[in-house]
């Protein structure tokens, strides 16, 4: 039995619904991935303790409500505090162009947009991690 | 990397890379459990099992919290199932077990089956050793959505709840064999819904049935209690707090305890011995052979049985 990719999928903060994430969610668990996924109303401290308990490669981070650049520094700043360094943090929902460039620069792997298939989400998560 | 030292010192990355590792099986995993074994013994480990969407992991949630305010810490294995088709897993236990964030006494490891049937993971029982040896003093071990027999559990675990939900089936599926069995504990969730009390009455009937049994007599007999809870809201959960600790004193005023680690020990033993067979069967035989087999069974040039008289021959008058 080898190693398999372990993935968080987190919705930081407040937002109402979660349909994007169970999308995503859904397409690493059928392209191989064990997911964790963990629901709405997450803090950043939450997400970083289930990435550490659950061993994680990859923390994917689902956020509609524009408190993206509060919340994702946070979390990868914890993941790092945690001896995280090597998990991977994957963005995704309603993120402006002008925010990507600060978000990138805070240590986050890729940003997705509405409309990215999913076929390039998990291609992006299998490159990040390093497999193929 | 040097993970034991780490594990018994409370390191709680340590605890989940070592999980990890035994989940991805190998030599280093054996290695660090070898050493553990020693350390472990000392938790009490309850299972909870029952059919999908009974509330079994809201029922943990609420019993961990429980055991936190009585003093113990606990472990927690979340077992759910891998997909056969592409080995991918959705692990969704954590959704309903929000409350326990942020509590150093708790530890929370979703776990994937990556293809046993029994309801757990091939995984879960060393999972269990770990957590048991880094000193949390009760396990609760979740299985998978299981149907009638995956029953695998109660191997594993000192105490078995098993958990029930108004409106699932008649009274003759309380009376089969399988889950029924090896509950400790019955609960049924979701008490506040129709058809509770039915369900309650059904599966009280069932139990007073098996006790009129032979086999079942003798006046010490553990007999489990059917006790209805709403997990959502946390209500009937001291009472099951309170079954979980008197079926303790229980399998310790009776021997059971003793009993049960010697049944587990005697069974870890066989299954490690029937997968280090096959493996050692697998590497002899190969691929090219095992095939040129399966083509003669598909052409009834031979049978199964056969097949396999010959193949172990080979293996094991060598040897």
């Amino acid at each position: 039995m080898g190693k398999r990719i372990r993935v968080l999928i987190a919705k930081p903060g407040l937002d109402g619904h979660d349909r994007g994430a169970k999308v995503v969610a859904r397409a690493l668990r059928d392209a191989g991935m064990e997911v964790i996924y963990t629901g709405l109303r997450q803090t950043p401290e939450m997400i970083v303790e289930a990435a550490l308990q659950e061993d994680v490669d990859a923390v994917g981070l689902s956020i509609l409500s524009g408190a993206h650049m509060t919340l994702v520094p946070r979390v990868v700043e914890g993941l790092r505090e945690a001896g995280l360094d090597h998990v991977k943090v994957f963005v995704g929902g309603i993120i402006p162009d002008e925010d990507v460039p600060a978000l990138r620069s805070a240590g986050v792997e890729e940003i997705f947009g509405p409309g990215t298939s999913t076929f390039s989400i998990v291609e992006a998560v299998r490159r990040a991690v390093g497999e193929e | 990397m040097d993970l034991v030292p780490n594990v018994l010192n409370g390191d709680r990355r340590a605890l989940a890379r070592l999980i990890s590792l035994i989940e991805d099986d190998g030599p280093p995993a054996r290695a660090a459990l070898a050493v553990l074994y020693s350390y472990t013994g000392r938790a009490h480990v309850v299972g909870v099992t029952g059919a999908p969407g009974t509330g079994k992991s809201t029922l943990v949630n609420e019993l961990a919290k429980g055991l936190r305010a009585r003093g113990a810490t606990v472990g927690i294995v979340a077992v759910d199932p891998t997909s056969p088709f592409t080995g991918g897993a959705l692990l969704g236990d954590r959704v309903r077990m929000r409350d326990l964030a942020g509590d150093p006494g708790i530890f929370i490891r979703s776990m994937a089956t990556r293809g046993s049937l029994g309801g757990l993971a091939r995984a879960t029982g060393d999972a269990v050793k770990v957590l048991d040896a880094a000193g949390f003093s009760v396990v609760l071990v979740e299985t998978v959505g299981v149907g009638q027999a995956e029953v695998d559990i109660a191997r594993t675990a000192h105490t078995t709840i098993v958990v029930e939900a108004p409106g699932l089936g008649d009274d003759v599926q309380a009376l089969k064999a399988g889950l029924m069995e090896i509950a400790d504990v019955l609960v049924v969730n979701k008490a506040d819904r129709p058809g509770a009390a039915q369900t309650v009455r059904a599966l009280e009937v069932a139990l007073d049935l098996g006790r009129n049994s032979a086999g079942h007599t003798g006046a010490t007999a553990w007999r489990p209690p059917v006790l209805k809870t709403v997990a959502l809201d946390g209500s009937g959960v001291g009472e099951v707090l309170e079954a979980i600790a008197a079926h303790r004193a229980y399998l310790q005023a009776s021997g059971l305890w003793d009993r049960r680690e010697r049944e587990r020990a005697r069974e870890d033993l066989l299954r490690a011995l029937e997968g280090e067979l096959f493996s050692h069967l697998l590497c002899e035989v190969g691929e090219k052979e095992l095939e040129d087999w399966v083509d003669r069974l598909v052409r009834r040039e031979t049978d199964v049985y056969t097949a396999v008289q010959a193949l172990m021959g080979r293996c094991f008058v060598s040897t």
